[in-house]
């Protein structure tokens, strides 16, 4: 069962991390000054998140330091799924997966509440408010932009067709799925994707988007076992630079 | 061109100020003055402004501009051209304030009664006390 709870906090933990560094790359270049804080503050609440679920690795199954496992290891030892690699486009494109992620993980956080594996669960309870701030700032923004000008509906349309087939691959399954429920320690992949759609179908209908039809075929799987997309390496390279010039070195 | 859409730059009506660039209306977004609560049934005080183009955007960068790094439990943003001031030059209105110490509750000395009064109602219920436990014996 160790197996099982391993894997799912390795693929929360790198979608928390890769994501929370994808956005930061928005810090000081935002579009207002505003939203460049708040925006910068949910991803450093998403770094915050992997920190938390790396230091349960560490304290219940022996991994190394949350700095071990968050720079030192090999691009192919990542969970995380192509959607959170993707680079952050242009704002809009930012704004949307932002949304798209973030339901999904509240709803995931919400789900763990009930986690037979009672630390995942105290963590879950702890973030609920976070989570809850992160999905109104999307939810607003979307749905904000989606109605405004002629050229923001547009642009957040085609975000939403681009980021869709990626989001989608969030929900890989994983070998672990019926050990998982049998021992009341995740519902699975499948129910946290149909509550996600419940969820953020009612926005996207109120923003006056349409959600594109995407064949099964098209849903872009692989990073839960190691494949990941192209942009995964050289941000692994850039975000462990300073850490493996010295990986001893204390700060 | 419009004039400023600030209302800080309008109310300070400084004599000769350029009008600004050929702002069109929705360009600049308004300014939303930030009221912070530090705990529940405590005043709410003015903490600064954001720019927001409407109230929940407001609340939202608020929230993470003022609710950070202090302990909050609400927030309130209120549209700056919804508050209403008097002139600064109009400060000598408020002038004599200080000359009136009779309006102060300092200006009253009641300590000494307050005190008095307090001692004699220990003492009376001391003498209950012992009336009652006297009438029990």
């Amino acid at each position: 069962m160790n197996d099982a709870i391993k894997d799912l906090l390795y693929r929360m933990a790198d979608d928390e991390l890769i994501i929370g560094h994808r956005n930061s790359e928005w810090t000081g270049l935002g579009p207002i000054l505003e939203e460049d804080i708040a925006f910068s503050s949910i991803a450093q609440d998403q770094i915050g998140h992997a920190l938390a679920i790396y230091t349960l690795l560490q304290q219940h199954f022996e991994a190394g330091t949350p700095d071990a496992i968050a720079f030192g290891r090999d691009e192919k030892d990542f969970h995380s799924s192509h959607f959170v690699e993707l680079p952050i486009g242009d704002y809009a494109f930012s704004l949307m997966r932002h949304f798209l992620f973030d339901h999904a993980e509240s709803l995931r956080y919400e789900m763990l509440t009930q986690s037979s594996f009672a630390p995942l669960a105290a963590l879950a309870k702890k973030i609920k408010g976070e989570l809850k701030y992160h999905v109104l700032h999307a939810d607003l923004w979307v749905t904000k932009l989606g109605k405004g000008t002629e050229e923001s509906h547009a642009r957040m349309q085609t975000a939403l067709n681009e980021a869709f087939p990626y989001a989608l691959g969030m929900f890989e399954p994983s070998k672990f799925e019926d050990e998982l429920q049998t021992n009341n320690i995740f519902e699975g992949e499948a129910a946290l994707q149909a509550k996600w759609l419940d969820a953020i179908a009612p926005i996207i209908d109120k923003a006056g988007l349409v959600l594109p039809d995407v064949a099964p075929s098209s849903i872009i799987f692989g990073g839960r076992n190691g494949y990941h997309s192209v942009y995964l390496q050289p941000m692994v390279e850039e975000m462990s630079e300073v850490y493996r010039l010295d990986p001893a070195a204390t700060w | 061109m419009t004039e400023s859409l600030d209302p800080r730059i309008q109310r300070a009506h400084i004599e000769g100020a350029p009008a600004s660039a050929g702002l069109e209306p929705n360009e600049h977004w308004e300014t939303f003055a930030i009221f912070h609560q530090d705990k529940r049934g405590a005043a709410h005080e003015f903490v600064g402004i954001v720019h927001a183009p409407d109230p929940e955007l407001a609340l939202v960068f608020a929230k993470e501009q003022f609710g950070r790094r202090k302990k909050t439990v609400n927030i309130w943003a209120v549209r700056s051209t919804d508050i209403f001031t008097f002139q600064h030059e109009d400060e000598d209105m408020f002038s004599t304030v200080p000359d009136k110490n009779y309006r102060e509750a300092s200006g009253y000395p009641v300590r000494k009664r307050i005190n008095k009064y307090l001692f004699d109602t220990k003492e009376e219920q001391k003498e209950m006390e012992r009336m009652d436990a006297e009438a029990k014996a």
